[in-house]
């Protein structure tokens, strides 16, 4: 009944890319709203092209339209052209489904993968008609709640949101239906009994219920207290993580978009959950433990999904995809189901092109590349790996333990079986890194342009340097940022090494934009007044190159009174209250501790689905445990498991030699 | 063996693009697992001809697709199992409305189609300016109109590329048959040079058929029957 369609119409001619606000997608649902049904806004607070593939989304999606007391609706962040037509218009933002305008829902909910998109959250609740601060909203204003990884740490949006979602929402998505019910039944009136209820739900955060109380700026400035402001609020509240996801095989009517998106292909999610202990990487940390899908299962979601979307292509989702107990029996499966079910040419032969499946987040090793050649369909162009260290010395540091002779393996394998182009990606700015660290970087990639070139005069490597933001809830939160200065100084040392090495090609991330991100990683609700001061100053999209302004945030911080330099390149100390400290993803804080000590002694851990539990405390602390078919570790353990790390730092000798001089960071 | 499908554009996803059209289709055509021919190489492409681009926002009731079976292949391009099986693979909106197969002695579509109709209405657009702009127009010597090729202004006389131009049956929207070989009149031009101070992303398109003239032979690439050809009118 509701739809601002013909209102929409007319604007659309008037902008760039109109099909993304059509919906239609193979997939959609029909979603049917109702009296006494919940409705979910599920919003990506960036573009249709990066928000429509994204799993999470779409899972949720599918599971709240299941349910017969709830309807789900998806919208994306209007692209600034539409945006400023909306607002002429007096229009705001509305779903992709249906085309209903956002103040119709009872909840808007966010998916947040990235810090930068937090003056997007703020804008989108804006031209929701919603107050933006949650204490302003009342009476007929929807619930705004947040989730996703970017929410693990949600005190800078503390004072924007009604409620934040930790961890997995497969389960708690019903469980929060169930708690609004009465609320929206009753009109959306009493809203402070139905957010104490909310407080109650497992995994449920509500910022509001939570007293913060600071030390003076004189007196260090940071966080004396935070404190339930009633007695049956808990005092700290866990993720929630489901059991098997064996037992969620979503989505099963996977969103085939009209138009090109970032992942234009089925993605199939193989596990969930990564023990390799990286300790700069959050995903790993807060996603804890492994749960391995049934391989039966990828199969069957892999040519359902194939079927049913008309792609020829899949990607096999996780954080390190050839960990995957069954991936080489899964590949050989999918491979020969395609060709089953091609249709048959008069020469009896299937026809059409095989099905291409694109693994991502590849371990670096001779089997990874194995396994890619075995999948890759036509021409084998690029191959991307992540040592993210220079050193060997720097890797036990981060803890991602792969051995020299592993790496340049890996490479040989690659560029042998006609592979051309190697993408590296590293991390600068880590903990105890020295110059030689980021030189070796350098180094590095001339012995891969090096090997390639005994195979093919094209080789060439380009590395990928990202600026390292600590994240909440990993060992790695206590870390002071680099300043924007160290790491365009860094970045210049890495040009200067570069400048004349055939074949090697330097690409970077703006340092700007990484002090901005670190500002949002680990700030606390002071925070809020910055974002929003960013917002207002029309600082949205953050995280498009062309929009982003790291001017509007030092300006935001002046005008709050607030120091960056503390925020963001400080060191933490041990007694120190972290600003998500009452939240949790069930690691321990000692143990978070001892691993950020470790890693100063430079001591790597092993992965714990194939060796004894280390007691990080989220299996014994949640009564779950890894799903994980296979009880060895892959392809002889590489990457630390299993291996002799001693060696860890050898370069094999042609290598040395060639250069005449030692590998920087082997022992002396 | 070749096909020819005719198709229509309408409703919502008049917004998609001629480009992410192509790619709807391949999917759709794999959903539904017709033996479609593909190019040798690396990267086998599904082997489609798509016609003249409809422009992003327009509607059509006649819009065409050309697809190469395998060698072999034997397929009644008529059965209307096929038809509404392929129409159900693709987006609501797009529906196919006659199947056909296609000789191979047969030019493509972009080679063969020397002109098509189209509907214009709207904001701006009444019978009186239909009328005013039909006579002022046909009447003229020559009809001249700045436009931009290549990144540079050129005037062009387009009185050549209008081979007919009038109100519809119902008075209300601008029929015009324009011809396109070379440089065509867009719909959007021939409305900013028909009704002056339109705004002409306000006027509504629609493409009613595609013609193919030889000799003096003039004929639908695939007519339809009256009932369906006016199935687009009821959307506006």
């Amino acid at each position: 009944m509701s739809s601002m369609w013909d209102q929409l119409e007319p604007l659309l001619a008037r902008v760039q890319k109109p099909a993304r606000y059509i919906g239609l997608e193979d997939g959609m649902g029909s979603p049917e709203h109702g009296d006494g049904k919940v409705s979910w806004l599920l919003t990506y607070p960036d573009t249709y092209e990066i928000g429509l593939p994204n799993q999470g989304l779409q899972i949720l999606y599918e599971i709240l339209n299941e349910r017969d007391d709830a309807v789900a609706e998806r919208a994306y962040a209007p692209w600034t052209d539409l945006e400023a037509e909306l607002r002429a218009a007096g229009l705001p933002l509305f779903s992709v489904d249906t085309h209903r305008p956002a103040p119709d829902f009872d909840v808007l909910a966010f998916n947040l993968s990235a810090e930068l998109v937090y003056t997007n959250v703020v804008n989108l609740i804006d031209l929701a008609g919603a107050p933006v601060r949650a204490a302003d909203r009342h009476g007929a204003d929807p619930i705004v709640i947040i989730g996703g990884h970017a929410a693990f740490n949600p005190e800078p949006l503390a004072d924007f949101v009604d409620a934040v979602v930790l961890g997995e929402g497969e389960e708690v998505v019903g469980e929060i239906t169930e708690v609004l019910h009465p609320w929206v039944a009753a009109g959306r009136l009493d809203r402070e009994s139905m957010l104490r209820r909310l407080a109650a739900v497992p995994g449920v955060y509500v910022p509001a219920l939570y007293e913060v109380t600071y030390h003076d700026w004189s007196d260090g400035g940071g966080i004396d207290s935070v404190v339930p402001r009633f007695a049956d609020v808990p005092d700290r509240v866990d993720k929630r993580t489901v059991t098997d996801l064996g037992d969620w095989p979503y989505p099963k009517r996977p969103l085939a978009p009209l138009t090109e998106v970032v992942h234009d292909r089925l993605s199939v999610e193989v596990f969930r959950g990564c023990t390799r202990g990286c300790r700069f990487c959050q995903a790993g940390m807060i996603t804890r433990p492994v749960r391995e899908r049934p391989a039966d299962q990828v199969r069957t979601m892999v040519a359902d999904g194939l079927a049913r979307t008309g792609y020829n292509e899949v990607s096999l989702t996780s954080l390190s995809t050839a960990d995957f107990s069954d991936i080489e029996t899964t590949v050989t499966g999918i491979l020969s189901d395609r060709t089953a079910s091609s249709p048959i040419g008069p020469s009896g032969d299937p026809i059409g092109c095989p099905t291409t499946i694109n693994l991502p987040s590849l371990r670096v090793d001779a089997f990874t590349v194995g396994l890619a050649g075995e999948v890759s369909s036509g021409r084998r162009s690029g191959l991307t790996f992540a040592p993210e260290a220079g050193t060997w010395r720097l890797r036990t540091v981060i803890n991602k333990l792969i051995l020299e002779e592993d790496l340049y393996g890996a490479v040989e394998s690659a560029y042998s079986q006609g592979w051309t182009r190697m993408k590296l990606y590293f991390l600068i700015g880590l903990p105890t890194e020295t110059d030689d660290d980021v030189l070796a970087i350098a180094e590095l990639a001339k012995r891969c342009v090096e090997i390639g070139k005994r195979y093919t005069h094209r080789a060439s490597v380009t590395v990928s340097v990202g600026g390292f933001v600590p994240k909440a809830h990993t060992p790695f939160q206590w870390f002071g940022q680099n300043t924007r200065d160290e790491f365009g100084r860094k970045i210049e040392l890495l040009r200067t090494a570069t400048r004349r090495a055939g074949g090697v090609n330097l690409k970077w991330h703006d340092p700007a934009a990484t002090t901005a991100e670190g500002i949002a990683s680990r700030g606390d609700r002071r925070i809020g007044g910055v974002i929003e001061r960013v917002w207002r100053a029309g600082g949205t999209f953050q995280e498009w190159g062309e929009h982003f302004d790291l001017d509007l945030w030092t300006d935001a911080f002046e005008a709050e009174e607030l120091p960056l330099d503390w925020y963001v390149f400080r060191h933490r100390s041990d007694s120190e209250v972290l600003p998500w400290a009452h939240l949790t993803a069930g690691l321990h804080a000692d143990f978070l501790w001892d691993d950020w000590q470790s890693a100063l002694a430079e001591s790597g851990v092993e992965d714990c689905r194939w060796t004894p539990c280390y007691d990080c405390g989220v299996c014994t602390g949640y009564g779950i445990e890894h799903v994980v078919a296979s009880p060895v570790a892959p392809a002889g353990g590489s990457q630390g498991t299993g291996q002799d790390l001693d060696r860890g730092a050898a370069v094999p000798v042609e290598l040395v030699d060639r250069h005449g001089r030692e590998r920087v960071g082997t022992s002396a | 063996m070749k096909l020819r499908l005719r198709y229509g554009k309408l409703g919502k996803v008049r917004f998609v693009s001629h480009r992410d059209g192509a790619r709807l289709w391949e999917r759709a055509l794999r959903r539904v697992a017709l033996p479609v021919a593909y190019t040798e190489g690396f990267t086998p492409r599904p082997k489609l001809g798509f016609g003249l681009a409809l422009p992003t926002g327009a509607e059509s009731v006649a819009e065409y697709i050309d697809i190469d079976l395998v060698e072999g292949a034997d397929i009644d391009p008529g059965d209307p199992e096929l038809i509404s099986a392929i129409s159900a693979a693709l987006p609501v909106g797009i529906d196919v409305s006659i199947g056909a197969e296609r000789a191979a002695s047969d030019a493509s579509l972009q080679e063969d189609v020397t002109s098509t109709t189209w509907e214009l209405y709207g904001p701006g657009i009444d019978a009186a300016g239909i009328d005013e702009a039909s006579d002022r127009l046909l009447s003229a010597e020559e009809v001249l109109v700045d436009r931009v090729r290549k990144g540079r202004s050129h005037i062009d006389d387009v009185r050549p590329l209008i081979v007919s131009l009038g109100p519809d049956t119902s008075g209300t929207r601008l029929r015009a048959e324009l011809v396109t070989i070379g440089r065509a009149l867009r719909p959007s031009e021939l409305a900013s040079t028909a009704f002056t101070g339109i705004d002409p992303l306000g006027v509504r398109v629609l493409r009613t058929h595609q013609w193919i003239e030889h000799g003096g032979d003039k004929r639908e690439v695939l007519p339809l029957a009256a009932a369906i050809a006016h199935a687009g009118r009821g959307s506006a």
